[in-house]
């Protein structure tokens, strides 16, 4: 065999192989054994992240000077539903926020009530799914305060948070659930202020949730209620969340 | 035992645990390069520091309308702009009809714009590639395969006869060719422990949990934005690597090569006059 012909067959060879691999890759992308195969890799990521790292341990927080100059508004940055039209048109002032499901005392806070809970000041980092990062100042209710008074009953798990906006045009509302342990974890806050000043629609108004020891699609804005479930499987699609039901992982720890 | 047979010997050169990890190794390596580049589609710029200052990115792949051509692909590097059009920034179709994406279809996992399945299949075969890295290198301690990739004391006096002999694309031939030559050992400790190591603990850094454990790394690494930078860099010398492999497989005789990679079996010349040397 000449070198000639030797070189194009392997060439041939490798490129059909590639060609052949991709197809192959995304006619698997739509198989759901092998897909169910693949997101084991992200329950692995679940389950080790969980037993190496404690159970309070602490984002970091940053110092002023690390402020983004413009925290990036992204997903929903103005919900149009009438519902929520009518609340900002009045500067949020009829707002109420519900929490109720599986709990002793369903509640009923409006903002000066959440105001008046225990609150914590952090500056942390926010890291999108997509890639990038904002440091900004958040101030908001302890998530923790607020299940103390509400008491879930024994059995509780989840936290489902509903929200106002309908991403897109997915004509669904936008909902993310978290479990016990991070809603019980000391920088979990529902936010009202960013950087010092009141939270702009664009960022989540009045109320949105940071968790932040996951990414920034399981910090759900435009918060309207919040429902402690035990299992989240007859919530939206099934899967504890508006992007988790289009794909994404529950647990965004990665 | 090396057989006779002509003027050619085999050897058995790469046993059986070194040629598994070597090919789940190398699928690994190409599936997450390719989910990767599916995962940095969804945010075509790195930034260095904690968080991502959006109107400096060091490196950009993204598209720029234009007076004179309408759209076109792009990559930025530290504000100089190279046109790419067809590959990167804007490519598959014609004019309007192309995507605007940094990384063409042909290179990415899933083809089309799908993060989630990309971040699936990245994720997957990150933990395949860590756990047979892991029982690779553990493997290789004890058998004293990581012993052979040690430079010994000869290795080095020849370090500069070695560089040369590569860059005259001079290879060891005869019995020589059986073990590995200095530069090889040195890539491959380096792509092992140096990239190896700087890919997975970027990886890491990138995830906000592991990130109240691992403060010291981000520290080091200068910021989660710094670590993507970093994670991306690190693929591209992993890149590099199997690039200059490729090359080093195919000028040494690729079917030998591919042949002791599959039955471990190594085809070597005994010339007379290259006489047997040992040099331990």
């Amino acid at each position: 065999m000449t070198d000639f012909t030797r070189r194009s067959i392997i060439k041939a060879l490798a490129g059909t192989g590639g060609l052949l691999t991709l197809t192959g890759c995304d006619s698997l992308s739509r198989t759901p054994w092998f897909t169910d195969i693949l997101s084991s890799g992200e329950t692995l990521s679940d389950v080790a992240q969980h037993a190496i790292t404690p159970r309070k341990g602490m984002a970091r927080e940053f110092a002023r000077e690390d402020i983004s100059p413009q925290f990036r508004q992204n997903g929903s940055t103005n919900p149009q539903t009438s519902e929520y039209r009518k609340l900002a048109a009045n500067n949020f002032k009829d707002y109420v926020l519900k929490v109720g499901g599986r709990v002793k005392n369903p509640m009923n806070l409006d903002m000066a009530a959440i105001r008046a809970l225990p609150s914590r000041t952090q500056i942390t980092r926010h890291d999108c799914v997509e890639g990038w990062s904002a440091i900004g100042e958040w101030t908001g209710a302890r998530l923790n305060a607020l299940l103390k008074q509400v008491q879930p009953l024994p059995g509780a798990r989840y936290l489902v948070f509903h929200c106002a906006d309908e991403y897109g045009s997915s004509q669904s509302r936008y909902y993310e659930s978290i479990d016990m342990e991070d809603a019980e974890h000391p920088q979990t806050l529902l936010a009202y202020d960013l950087n010092g000043e009141a939270l702009p629609i664009g960022n989540g108004a009045p109320l949105r949730l940071r968790v932040e020891r996951q990414l920034g699609y399981k910090m759900a804005k435009y918060i309207m209620s919040i429902e402690v479930v035990d299992s989240f499987d007859n919530i939206g699609g099934g899967n504890g969340g508006f992007w988790e039901d289009r794909g994404y992982a529950w647990y965004a720890g990665i | 035992m090396p057989r006779l047979k002509g003027h050619h010997r085999t050897f058995y050169k790469h046993r059986l645990p070194m040629r598994l990890a070597h090919w789940v190794g190398a699928v690994c390596l190409f599936i997450l390069l390719l989910s990767g580049l599916q995962i940095f589609n969804a945010h075509p710029y790195l930034y260095w520091g904690s968080a991502s200052d959006f109107n400096a990115p060091w490196l950009a792949i993204d598209a720029r309308n234009t007076e004179q051509s309408g759209i076109e692909g792009q990559v930025r590097l530290y504000g100089h702009s190279l046109e790419t059009t067809g590959v990167l920034g804007l490519s598959g179709g014609e004019g309007g009809n192309a995507d605007q994406r940094a990384f063409p279809s042909w290179l990415t996992i899933p083809g089309g714009r799908w993060l989630s399945m990309g971040r699936s299949w990245h994720f997957f075969f990150a933990w395949l590639l860590v756990i047979n890295a892991s029982v690779f290198l553990i493997w290789a301690a004890f058998s004293g395969h990581l012993r052979q990739l040690v430079p010994t004391r000869a290795d080095w006096l020849g370090f500069g006869e070695s560089v040369k002999d590569h860059l005259r694309f001079k290879h060891p031939t005869g019995e020589a060719a059986t073990r590995y030559n200095v530069l090889q050992k040195l890539a491959y400790l380096f792509v092992s422990f140096g990239l190896g190591s700087l890919i997975v603990t970027t990886g890491l850094c990138m995830s906000p949990r592991m990130d109240t454990v691992m403060s010291d790394f981000l520290t080091f690494y200068g910021g989660r934005q710094s670590a993507r930078s970093i994670h991306f860099l690190a693929a591209s010398g992993l890149v590099l690597f199997v690039v200059v492999h490729l090359f080093e497989v195919i000028v040494t005789g690729p079917l030998n090569n591919l042949r002791s990679m599959i039955t471990g079996h190594y085809r070597y010349r005994t010339d007379t006059n290259h006489k047997e040397k040992h040099d331990d």
